[in-house]
């Protein structure tokens, strides 16, 4: 388990902690799988092993074949319950009112970053205004008094402790939001606005990825995601709503 | 000219086995360039040059699509059945015999056009094998998206077409030519599975082929099925559309996830019928191992919904998905549970077709094994589209699918030459290709926990993870190599056993009871297909399926 990136979301404790249990009993079910094949090719190498020919089944067979079955059976259960409990609590939660809304943006090869500011609302956009050059890259309407306010970043910056809800977007083709500091990961469709929530915790920075194959430089579209105090996040956001 | 143009079942197989070999040469020497390159991003090759990211997309894209369709389906799924499925139930011919040479026919065209995208201005597509729209749909959004992207849609059409005529040709086959007296009960599980999984076929790639189709519409037609309002591409703002791309994943994944069964389902009767045999016992539960390879077909047409867990589609379809995919696993393990009580309770005799059969069980645990984990949206979140997901269907399809594939070619091979592949060789062969196939993709799995995404040119994933990840990269690429270059050996053997030296093996040579071993068209039988085991005070420890108990 060591082999993960250290989790810095509150729900990556759960998701952490079932992973590695699931991990656990696969492996020993795979070890115990591997070393059957092996007793039974040394049985036969030693010049023993079951006859077996022309026994009939039926006592040995409850017992090499149902039972196991059942065993596995309830593995699957139980995998089956406790992964959907987490991902209940994961996905199919309101939205507490003091949540951090931001607004992401897959773009070949970039991530942006939209803060509705202090009207909690983000300005229309539209296709035909997309600029990066000049400055506008999600093509935010000038004639659209709620996006006076909002802030684009390249930089994720969020406040440790508070829910943030995500609005998932992309402009051109899929892409894949995936924070494995977070233990996040969903598609940014165009057309379509996904929903993501999770509580960042621990203060730092996280690598963002994309991780559904998005053009040539799907390797590269790379973005950070820093965790700050919410001092910290409070004093940036001001000087980044200043300018306007 | 009368051997290619051939309607003959047999001579069709030869054709199919010759092309699967062409695609899994190439498709080798594919991921062999992208191993070197992520390992040693710098070294240029051969005529080539420094491999570009795009390049790499393309690799990836191409040996996928050749691995999947012209290796893993068409070796299982048209050369074994055409080699055997008729024998098999005591005929020469297949129904259909004009259909089912056509098949052959297109998708020959169909691997040549696939080629082709690499020799076109730009080369070949980068999207991957599953092609997501809007990437696979608008030319601009990347070099091998014009031209190579239509040649791979022309292709994948042709292939579908192919792959439905085969299928209706095996399924007419199975329901019209059997022997009288072979009864639903008496057939072989191999029959049994290419019933299933050629079912699964006719429904599986018709969704492919409409999905292909309705593409191409959108590419050149101005459709937008799946493409949605507000596309902006490189800046340039797209024809306002009304589609989704969301209508891809499902005809795409409604195709993708059968054709995971497409490939292995073959590979299971045969490891059933190989178990039987070279324990000399019957196959034990024979209606159970019938009704889980009827209940696998059923269930696998309702999991697609697994692949789409971090689409963003309705969370309660997450959990709908999730259950369906864990009760398709109850079955797989029944069957995989069957077969290891064979393996114990019988005695083995150990040559290579048992042992690429034990080999193809051990890899369909390994692989198969991760896939309640996967199964589980929560976790699959962390999990989709990492190193994980590469290391689970490499082991659980493409090595569990190779191994059966390499299972049926020793234990068939005197069917085609009349002799036996070299046994020293065959097994150096098996415990290398073994040892080399684990340390290849079990490692990946450990680079996935670490969260590297697959499709990646370079090792470039969570800074905490480069350190770790390089040694464990660099010993990923040599066993690689190792599992490529053992397979030389296999070229080198189904060679040189076909010499006129080798001594020729006599029919039989497996002492084996199904109806392809008989040399002969069998018009009757009265008996099931495993009749095996010396406790009933016979000469013999087995009787035929063409002897029968008692003058018809």
């Amino acid at each position: 388990m060591n082999w993960l990136p250290p989790n810095g979301a509150l729900r990556g404790i759960a998701l952490d902690h079932l992973l590695g249990w699931n991990l656990t009993i696969v492996f020993w079910l795979f070890v115990a799988a591997q070393a059957s094949f092996v007793v039974a090719l040394a049985r036969r190498w030693m010049g023993r092993g079951g006859t077996g020919e022309g026994v009939p089944w039926r006592g040995r067979y409850f017992i090499l074949h149902v039972l196991p079955l059942a065993a596995i059976t309830g593995l699957y259960l139980w995998m089956l319950v406790t992964g959907h409990r987490l991902w209940a609590a994961r996905r199919e939660m309101a939205m507490p009112a003091r949540a951090l809304e931001v607004e992401v943006t897959g773009v070949q090869f970039q991530w942006y970053f939209r803060y509705p500011g202090p009207d909690g609302e983000y300005g229309t956009t539209k296709p035909n205004l997309v600029s990066a050059p000049a400055g506008n890259p999600l093509g935010v309407d000038p004639g659209d008094p709620r996006g006076a306010d909002d802030v684009v970043s390249a930089v994720m910056m969020l406040p440790a402790g508070r829910p943030v809800e995500i609005t998932l977007r992309a402009q051109d083709v899929i892409h894949g939001f995936f924070v494995p500091g977070m233990r996040l990961k969903q598609d940014a469709i165009p057309g379509m606005a996904g929903h993501l929530s999770f509580t960042p915790e621990t203060p730092g920075d996280y690598a963002i990825l994309c991780s559904q194959v998005c053009g040539l430089g799907h390797d590269r579209m790379q973005a950070r995601m820093r965790v700050v105090s919410p001092e910290q996040f409070a004093a940036w956001l001001a000087a980044r709503e200043a300018p306007r | 000219m009368r051997r290619i143009f051939t309607t003959e079942p047999k001579g069709l197989a030869r054709l199919y086995l010759w092309l699967g070999l062409a695609a899994v040469i190439i498709g080798t020497l594919l991921s062999l360039l992208m191993r070197i390159h992520r390992t040693w991003p710098q070294v240029a090759m051969p005529l080539h040059g420094v491999i570009k990211p795009e390049d790499y997309l393309a690799l990836v894209t191409m040996h996928g699509t050749l691995m999947v369709f012209f290796v893993l389906t068409v070796v299982p799924q048209s050369a074994f059945p055409n080699l055997v499925l008729p024998a098999q139930i005591g005929s020469k011919k297949m129904a259909l015999p004009r259909l089912n040479a056509a098949a052959f026919w297109i998708t020959s065209a169909s691997l040549l056009v696939l080629l082709a995208a690499f020799f076109v201005p730009e080369g070949a597509p980068i999207a991957g094998w599953t092609s997501y729209p809007p990437l696979s749909a608008v030319a601009a959004a990347g070099p091998g998206q014009a031209t190579g992207m239509d040649l791979w849609l022309v292709a994948i059409v042709l292939f579908c077409l192919a792959a439905v005529m085969g299928s209706a040709s095996i399924l007419a086959t199975i329901l019209l030519r059997r022997a009288s007296g072979l009864t639903f009960g008496r057939l072989p599980l191999t029959v049994w599975s290419w019933m299933v999984s050629s079912g699964l076929t006719v429904i599986a790639f018709s969704a492919l082929f409409l999905a292909a189709v309705l593409l191409l519409s959108d590419r050149h037609l101005g459709t937008s099925y799946f493409l949605p309002a507000g596309l902006v591409v490189n800046g340039i703002p797209q024809a306002a559309g009304s589609g989704s791309p969301m209508l891809w994943l499902h005809l795409f994944w409604f195709f993708g996830h059968p054709e995971v069964y497409i490939v292995v389902l073959p590979g299971m009767g045969l490891a059933s019928s190989l178990l039987a045999n070279f324990t000399r016992r019957p196959v034990p539960g024979y209606w159970l191992m019938v009704a889980s390879t009827l209940l696998i077909g059923v269930l696998g047409l309702g999991v697609w919904g697994h692949h789409m867990f971090v689409s963003g589609m309705n969370p309660y379809a997450g959990t709908a998905f999730g259950l369906t995919t864990m009760a398709i696993a109850i079955p797989s393990s029944a069957e995989v549970l069957t077969w290891l009580a064979m393996m114990f309770r019988g005695r083995l005799r150990v040559n290579t077709p048992l042992l690429f059969v034990l080999g193809f069980v051990s890899f369909f645990i390994a692989g198969g094994l991760t896939g309640p984990i996967l199964a589980q949206p929560a976790l699959d979140a962390y999990l989709h589209n990492t190193f994980f997901v590469v290391a689970h269907f490499h082991l659980v399809m493409a090595m569990a699918g190779v191994f059966s594939i390499f299972a049926g070619i020793y234990y068939w091979y005197p069917l085609l030459t009349g002799r036996r592949m070299n046994e020293v060789l065959g097994q150096i062969h098996f415990w290398i290709s073994l040892i080399a196939a684990y340390g290849t993709f079990y490692p990946m799995h450990l680079a996935g926990l670490a969260g590297e995404p697959r499709h990646y040119a370079q090792l470039r994933g969570p800074v905490e993870s480069f350190a770790k990840l390089i040694p464990v990269e660099r010993g990923i690429t040599s066993s690689a190599f190792l599992l490529a270059a053992v397979q030389l050996v296999f070229l080198f053997n189904v060679f040189w056993s076909a010499r006129a030296k080798v001594a020729l093996a006599g029919a039989n040579p497996w002492k084996a009871t199904t109806l392809e071993w008989s040399g002969e068209e069998h018009p009757m039988t009265d008996r099931g297909p495993y009749e095996y085991g010396s406790a009933t005070g016979r000469s013999e420890d087995f009787r035929p399926q063409w002897k029968a108990e008692k003058p018809f």
